[in-house]
């Protein structure tokens, strides 16, 4: 099958690489572009470990195709960090312990990411019911849950 | 050399004619399984595929030449690993 | 031994960020499937659909014909005379003459690309002439059950059972019948738990590089480099020196990933393709069908009790099947499950049985869980029939340092009963409960682990410290390691920095495993930096004129000893860092041993749940965590485990299961049926970390990592039993079954 030819967005960078139509946008970012941030645990959308956006939505990248990056703007874990800056959650995540192993930790940041782009004041339950699409093995999602409650107060200006 | 007073877990008793309690002239870990093999050959096998032994209040692998003294409680045990 | 009882400590017991924090927010960290190398080959493994079957013959031909498709190999391509573990390994790696259960590895091909491997892998046909198989433990015990593999068996067990039981476990003391007929109560029940996962995240991934010359490179997720050298070698017939093995960082493992799976296979791949890597990821069906996964079990448990809640006697008999090859944690279920108390008679006996399912691997405290979920459900049980309260009685009968274990021998400094004060006296028991609502306590133990270890550290010109250890970091390793060095030099965290070694570079180490990484690698640690400053004061004396003796070091710097050793300004690890290369060289510290005073963790947990009559679904209202960290290094990590622990367990005792249908295929081999807990199912998790230090580490660490997953499954047993006044035996007590066993009260 002949590969095609992709012009995309990442992380606000032009990017462009040669997909195999049947390779997803997953082992694009990560076999093509060497963007090995997104991670696979399942292949199959349950685990959210390969989390990025398409155009602002949250999606599982191991459901998107390659070619479907065409145009698009794609945003990875890769440039959730503004330079040398983190960002509040991932500041939060390294204080509060909210990794253990780290492999669905780039996932789980890219998803509460945009949930808090979308909602700045999550209740728990919405931000449990949010990155439900995101598996732990490690933590028990506690500390999971408290650094991003954290990091949504400072985004708001409120003291932690 | 003392005389050692080795417990085994009741399966193996039966390689050592039903006793649970056997004696072994030995001054280490590593001389006490192997007079517990010399004396008691059925135990061989089950020695060779790994034991873990507890002295006193502690379960100890992989250490033969760890001393013993008469005075030591003594237990055969499974090997102990973990997840 | 225990610097506690007389030090204060500068960090030991703080919680700064992580060493590699910033690699695994950022998605720099590397895991097993990030690594490419030059001229990389894709490998990909053909997998037995049957349960049970003769390979009758492989054929190769059509995946071999096409362009790309570099290698193809069956167990044709291993040495043959194999024995023992070693012939284990190399069955499980790939099927001789029989696949032994659905997902069993028969063969595997390399191409230069993922897609190109995989259908390659469709295009070798394989013929199996199916044979009968058998799923559950019971069943595999019949003397008619289908043999899964004649000659296995150790002489431990008695003539006349099926060849499928290979092992039997026994202990005891006492008379238990007496015990029973002065009881007054007795009561036995029987019950079940499902095999499940280790569930991590990551899936086994590797890149594995082998010359004709049989040397060879590997880069892999895997819990211990170690004994990924020596299994593959020993598989490959090859020398494990030869073999260099570098961890990547590791997607979680809890037990799974201390053994091989297709590690053999892309090393044999690229020896066949003439050196070139091959890079094998599995996917997560591959992962559920043919890696983990813990044993399941069928457990008689036969209990006496006084009137005021003393226990009188114990009777017990557990059946675990783990797999198609020996080792299911029979031995450890009876062990733990027994731990927590004085039973007065005891009479144990335990089957490892095998069956055609895959080979399960260790799980967090293996089998612990089991053997607590039979004990612990039936003495919650007896203190509702008695009128006795559950943790009364757990006071009444706890083991204290000094008690005999229920198999032999006497229990060194534990601190289970400080365990049950701080359940006592935690807000969690005074919480009002509501209609279907109900609360669950239960008790766990895991004995921790010691194991071979070997450290090296050295100071940097600077006056800053590496340190290398092998025991890859799972969970915050790191960290504490780095905290125990800083605090025994003086100096700051920041600049300690610890690496994970490769094989090539420290003397063996058995893996992250036994809860032993911050035990036993942060002792040998601990012991290599205690070198390394004797070193340092030798320096020091040396430029002073004085004997090292009479030198002392203190906050990062050698000091006299004393008025009489003379007058001489502190000298700093910067300054002596700085001259070494004047002094004599290169100064580091080894520690190679194995460490000795491992100090056993008990726990218990209190759950709240509620139980939706029309659905069967538990909700868990609360759940609070307490067990013995003997000290907790950086307790952040340690409540970690805690709560990791703790919702694994969850997942075992509502949700997980292995689920086959009756031709002995699994049927949940994804993520959407093979249900582990999400953050949507959780509660906050408390946690309180008790601490009495173990007097055989210098700090007083005891092993966090594996008790906390024993206490759920009881725990939550008891809650549900609460909350409907329906006992459930048979684990998962999934909505449904639930909701059954409520329809039929």
């Amino acid at each position: 099958m002949s590969n095609i030819h992709v012009t995309t967005t990442i992380n606000g960078d032009k990017v462009e690489f040669l997909a195999d139509p049947r390779e997803t946008l997953l082992d694009c970012l990560r076999d093509k572009v060497g963007l090995t941030g997104s991670k696979e645990g399942c292949g199959t959308g349950d685990c959210g470990a390969c989390s990025v956006t398409v155009d602002g939505t949250l999606v599982c990248s191991c459901l998107v195709l390659g070619v479907e990056a065409e145009g698009k703007d794609i945003r990875t874990i890769e440039g959730m960090a503004e330079g040398g800056t983190l960002h509040p959650l991932q500041r939060k995540f390294i204080e509060h312990a909210a990794l253990q192993c780290g492999f669905c930790t780039p996932g789980l940041l890219v998803a509460s990411k945009a949930l808090l782009d979308k909602n700045p004041s999550p209740t728990e339950e919405e931000v449990r019911y949010w990155i439900a699409g995101n598996l732990c093995r490690c933590t028990g999602y506690d500390k999971i849950v408290r650094a991003i409650m954290d990091a949504a107060a400072e985004l708001r200006g409120e003291a932690a | 050399m003392g005389i050692l007073k080795v417990h085994l877990w009741s399966g193996l008793r039966r390689f050592a004619e039903g006793a649970e309690q056997v004696e072994v002239e030995a001054t280490t870990i590593g001389t006490m399984l192997d007079g517990l093999k010399a004396a008691y050959p059925g135990l061989a096998p089950i020695i060779d595929a790994g034991v873990s032994v507890a002295i006193d209040d502690e379960i100890v692998n992989g250490s033969r030449h760890r001393a013993l003294a008469p005075e030591n409680e003594i237990f055969i045990l499974q090997k102990i690993k973990g997840g | 031994m225990a610097k506690d009882e007389y030090r204060e400590f500068r960090l030991v017991g703080t919680r700064p960020d992580r060493p590699d924090g910033l690699d695994k927010v950022t998605g720099r960290a590397r895991y097993g499937a990030d690594m490419t190398a030059p001229g990389m080959l894709w490998g990909a493994v053909v997998r037995s659909p049957h349960a049970h079957a003769r390979i009758v013959k492989i054929d190769a031909t059509k995946a071999l014909a096409l362009d790309g498709v570099k290698s193809v190999v069956t167990r044709a391509d291993f040495p043959e005379g194999l024995t023992g573990e070693d012939w284990n390994l190399q069955e499980n790696t790939i099927a001789g003459e029989r696949a032994l259960y659905d997902g069993h590895a028969v063969a595997a091909v390399a191409a230069t690309s993922r897609f190109l491997a995989e259908e390659a892998a469709r295009l070798i046909e394989v013929e199996y002439e199916v044979l009968p198989h058998v799923i559950d433990v019971d069943e595999a015990m019949k003397p008619n059950a289908p043999v899964i593999r004649e000659g296995v068996s150790d002489a431990t067990v008695p003539e006349g059972m099926s060849p499928n039981v290979v092992r039997k476990i026994e202990f005891g003391n006492g008379d238990v019948d007496a015990a029973f007929a002065a009881a007054d109560l007795v009561m036995e029940k029987s019950f079940k738990t499902e095999a499940t996962h280790q569930g991590y995240i990551e899936p086994h991934a590797c890149v594995g590089q082998m010359g004709a010359d049989g040397k060879g490179e590997m880069w892999v997720c895997t819990q211990g480099q170690w004994y990924i050298r020596k299994m593959c070698s020993a598989v490959l017939g090859t020398e494990a020196s030869q073999l260099r093995v570098t961890p990547s960082e590791i997607g979680g493992g809890f037990g799974g990933k201390t053994t091989i799976f297709m590690e053999p296979l892309a090393l044999a791949l690229s020896r066949k393709a003439g050196g070139k890597p091959v890079k094998i990821v599995m996917s997560r069906s591959e992962v559920l069908r043919a890696t983990g996964p813990t044993a399941s079990a069928s457990m008689d448990v036969k209990l006496g009790m006084k009137k005021d809640g003393t226990l009188s006697g114990v009777k017990v008999e557990f059946r675990m099947q783990g797999g198609a090859f020996p080792g299911a944690p029979t031995e450890f279920a009876l062990y733990c499950g027994l731990a927590p108390y004085t039973f007065g008679a005891v009479e144990a006996v335990g089957y490892d049985v095998i069956a055609n399912r895959p080979r399960c691997a260790a799980y967090r405290a293996p089998g612990a869980p089991m053997g607590s979920f039979a004990v612990e459900s039936l003495l919650d049980e007896m203190c509702i029939e008695l009128g006795l309260d559950a943790l009364d009685v757990r006071f009444k009968n706890a083991v204290v340092t000094g008690d005999r274990a229920a198999y032999g021998p006497k229990f060194g400094s534990i601190g289970f009963v400080e365990t049950l004060e701080a359940v006592k006296n935690h807000p969690n028991l005074l919480a009002e409960l509501g209609p279907n609502q109900g609360r669950g306590i239960a008790a766990g133990y895991w004995f921790n682990h010691n194991g071979e270890t070997s450290v090296s550290m050295a100071i940097s010109e600077d006056g800053t410290v590496q340190v290398s250890v092998g025991t890859p970091d799972i969970g915050g390793s790191r960290a504490s390691i780095a905290l125990m060095v800083a605090e025994t030099l003086g100096i700051a965290y920041e600049d300690v920095r610890v690496n994970i070694a490769e094989t090539g570079s420290l003397g063996v180490n058995e893996p992250t495993h036994g809860s032993r990484a911050t035990f036993a690698s942060g002792k040998a640690a601990v012991l290599a930096t205690e070198a390394a400053i004797k070193e340092m004061c030798k320096r020091a004396a040396n430029e002073w004129g004085i004997e090292p003796e009479a030198v002392e070091w203190k906050d990062g710097a050698a000091r006299p000893a004393g008025p009489n050793a003379g007058q001489f300004p502190p000298m700093t690890i910067k300054e002596i860092g700085a001259a070494m290369g004047s002094t004599g060289g290169p100064i580091s510290g080894h520690h190679e041993s194995l460490p000795d005073g491992v100090g056993a963790s008990f726990g218990a947990h209190v759950v709240d749940v509620e139980v939706d009559p029309e659905t069967g679904r538990t909700t868990i209202l609360r759940y609070l965590v307490v067990q013995d960290a003997g000290r907790a290094i950086h307790p952040s990590y340690v409540e970690g485990q805690y709560q990791g622990g703790a919702a694994q367990g969850i997942g075992w005792a509502l949700n997980e299961e292995y689920v086959y249908d009756d031709k002995g295929r699994l049927q949940n081999s994804v993520f959407l049926d093979y249900r582990v807990p999400l953050a949507s199912d959780l509660p906050m998790i408390d946690t309180v970390i008790v601490e009495v230090p173990n007097p055989g580490h210098p700090y007083g660490v005891r092993g966090v990592g594996e008790t906390g997953i024993t206490p759920p499954l009881p725990a939550l047993a008891n809650a549900v039993r609460a909350a409907t006044g329906v006992r459930m035996t048979h684990l998962p007590m999934s909505p449904s079954k639930v909701l059954a066993a409520l329809k039929a009260r």
